[in-house]
């Protein structure tokens, strides 16, 4: 019987069904960071429990690592506080720790795919709801939070309802200019923040067959915007060829064996999907939130929307989003000027990412009135990018060059915004105070159209600012 | 962990007004800074509550009237982004021990579940209605039947919704999944054994 991939990998991590009616879910990678783990680690040990599977969970720091100055013990108490809570866990219970020495310590997403941890047909979980991401290859990947992560730490399974499968195919070709962002916004701008609640999103068509695994990422990273905790695409050549030679990847004659099983997970041509949606890949632009959640955005030519125009249910979102952000109904987004430019996070802070708005910045300065900084997505990446000189690129142009984390994506360490200011940001939520500020207004939107705006000092368009060669 | 059956949830009510609030919202990031969930509910909707405040007017957290409700009434799509389970750990720290809601991110569902506070669904206009019953007479008890699906507030009641696996796990007790998941343990194993990328790519 066709079936999806979906149902091919839940299927086949698929314990027993449980008295309840719920699947019990093997785990095959768990994934652990310093803010959703401590609690957990208390609960095992409140419970006599301990870590059953060690082998199979990976941590890192994140959330909370300064991007400044890194030198131990932090300068911030708290941060100082989580690191070493995590660094004792790990330790005390033979779970890998990729720490700020090891030269591969990044956001969670980005390093388990650059080091080949994240792989086809596995199931993956973290406690955040990013992990999505890791759908780019083919595997079901899942935010959980930390009751379940004590659940993964103490059995390697999680008790879950399947979900539905929703193909998203995105034909056609993109416009120069336009990213993976742009897609993710376009679709979610459609589906709406909750349409995807209750599904997995699996992205297809060819616009997502020709993307790099970085774009693929990006699209996966955002899933749970729009309601879907888990988003994927199927792997083909192009996952492939991004895993082979990665250090946690299968080695030698294991890697053929390791391609054909992955590439025979992929949906079967004939499978049914519980629903359906077509996207024309050329009409879209680039776009931008103007709101307060990840659904609220336009094409960078259009106007924001009035309540008036709008279904009455919707009408009150609008206009408290319009009131939050100050802005006015029917006001062009083009033009609004921003304080602030933010090159970074799980879903835009990888190598390409930085190309691209390295490739707009070449050549210019920041406006005098923004702050720009830029914080790749893992030591990794930033060390790659330096030796390709995109940090001379950055810092040329009066943008700061910072060390890897989360950082001002959702503020938890120093970088954050400060007051009402306006902030164009590469990251994926645009919610009330989610940049550190309670008032402080977030701009999502692509990389490249991020580092436009820091130049322009304003929201501007990067197709007139860049040359799209063809 | 002792088994603790969930089947009726009594108490007064506080109305939340708002599709989309998000776990930015309900605990705000900065309050994540800490190796525990202790205390976390005086931090509550921090940055809403101050906002609103500048502008005369008070968020229902902390609207006295409510002092003591133990069950939130919520529209659509709440608790959306972030998998933070601060959140649920804030309201049930709160003291509230169940929801009810036109819809939730599935996320937040299911970390409510884990902490044995119930999520029910209720339709759209009738939690308009149940909401704007409970602004009017805040000392009105709602009491929630999850064997029945059932909510009664007053003489008014209305049909709520909740999966069946969550609905069971209430009910038997096993909303803390841990032990369950421990059981039978050779049944994992042999799920491992037949994955590929475990038993060295014997495909």
């Amino acid at each position: 019987m066709p079936s999806t991939l979906f149902k091919k990998v839940w299927d086949l991590h698929t314990v027993r069904t449980l008295p309840n009616g719920q699947t019990q879910l093997f785990v095959g990678l768990h994934l652990i960071h310093e803010v959703t783990s401590p609690q957990a680690f208390d609960m095992l040990r409140a419970r006599g429990l301990g870590v059953k599977h060690p082998e199979r969970t990976i941590a890192t720091v994140d959330h909370i690592v300064p991007t400044r100055d890194q030198r131990r013990p932090f300068g911030d108490v708290m941060a100082e506080d989580m690191l070493a809570a995590l660094e004792k866990n790990t330790r005390g219970s033979g779970v890998a720790m990729f720490d700020l020495h090891s030269g591969s310590q990044g956001i969670v997403h980005v390093i388990g795919p650059e080091l080949g941890l994240t792989q086809p047909g596995m199931t993956i979980a973290c406690g955040d709801s990013h992990t999505s991401t890791h759908g780019a290859f083919g595997s079901v990947a899942l935010g959980i939070g930390t009751s379940q992560v004590r659940d993964v730490l103490a059995s390697q399974c999680l008790a879950l309802d399947p979900l539905k499968v929703r193909r998203i195919s995105v034909s056609g070709r993109l416009m120069p200019g336009v990213f993976a962002k742009d897609v993710i916004l376009e679709i979610i701008s459609r589906l709406g923040v909750n349409g995807g609640v209750g599904f997995a999103y699996e992205y297809a068509g060819d616009a997502i067959e020709h993307m790099s695994m970085d774009e693929r990422m990006t699209i996966c990273n955002m899933s749970i915007e729009g309601g879907a905790r888990v988003g994927y695409v199927n792997p083909d050549q192009v996952t492939i060829d991004y895993l082979r030679g990665r250090k946690y990847a299968p080695q030698g004659d294991d890697f053929a064996v390791a391609s054909a099983w992955w590439l025979s997970l992929a949906s079967d041509a004939n499978a049914a999907f519980d629903d359906e949606v077509r996207i024309d890949a050329a009409a879209i632009r680039p776009r931008v939130t103007w709101g307060i959640n990840p659904g609220q955005s336009v094409f960078v030519d259009e106007t924001l929307p009035r309540p008036g125009d709008v279904v009455p249910d919707e009408r009150a979102a609008i206009a408290e989003a319009l009131a939050f952000m100050g802005f006015g109904e029917g006001a062009p987004i083009k033009g609004t000027k921003i304080d602030v430019a933010f090159v970074g996070s799980c879903t835009n802070a990888r190598l390409s990412d930085l190309r691209e708005a390295a490739r707009v910045v070449r050549g210019h300065r920041v406006a005098t009135h923004v702050q720009a900084l830029v914080v790749p997505g893992s030591q990794a990446v930033r060390a790659a990018a330096e030796r390709e000189g995109l940090d001379r690129v950055f810092t040329e142009a009066g943008f700061e060059w910072r060390g890897a984390g989360c950082s001002m994506c959702l503020a938890m360490n120093q970088d954050k915004l400060e007051g009402r200011q306006i902030c164009a940001s590469s990251s994926n939520r645009n919610f009330k105070g989610r940049q550190g500020s309670p008032t402080g207004r977030t701009l999502l939107m692509s990389p490249a159209m991020v580092a436009a705006a820091a130049v322009a000092g304003e929201v501007v368009d990067v197709r007139d600012f860049a040359q799209y060669g063809d | 962990m002792a088994i603790e059956r969930i089947t009726h949830i009594q108490g007064t009510a506080l109305p939340l007004g708002g599709n989309d609030i998000d776990t930015d919202r309900i605990i705000p990031a900065r309050f994540l800074r800490s190796v525990s969930f202790e205390g976390l509910e005086t931090h509550l909707f921090e940055d809403d509550i101050v906002q609103l405040r500048a502008q005369n007017a008070t968020h229902a957290i902390v609207d006295t009237r409510f002092d003591g409700a133990e069950i939130l009434v919520v529209n659509r799509n709440f608790g959306c982004g972030s998998s933070r389970e601060h959140a649920p750990q804030a309201l049930r720290r709160r003291g509230f021990r169940a929801v009810v809601g036109e819809s939730f991110s599935e996320i937040f569902f299911g970390n409510s579940v884990a902490l044995g506070m119930p999520c029910v669904s209720g339709a759209p206009a009738e939690v308009a209605r149940l909401q704007d019953l409970v602004t009017r007479t805040p000392n009105l008890v709602v009491s929630i039947d999850l064997e029945a699906m059932q909510l009664e507030c007053g003489d008014w009641r209305m049909p709520v919704s909740l999966s069946p696996a969550a609905r069971e796990s209430f009910i038997d007790g096993s909303w803390d999944a841990t032990g369950l998941l421990l059981d039978r343990y050779e049944q994992v194993d042999e799920t491992m054994n037949r994955l590929p990328y475990l038993n060295g790519w014997r495909a």
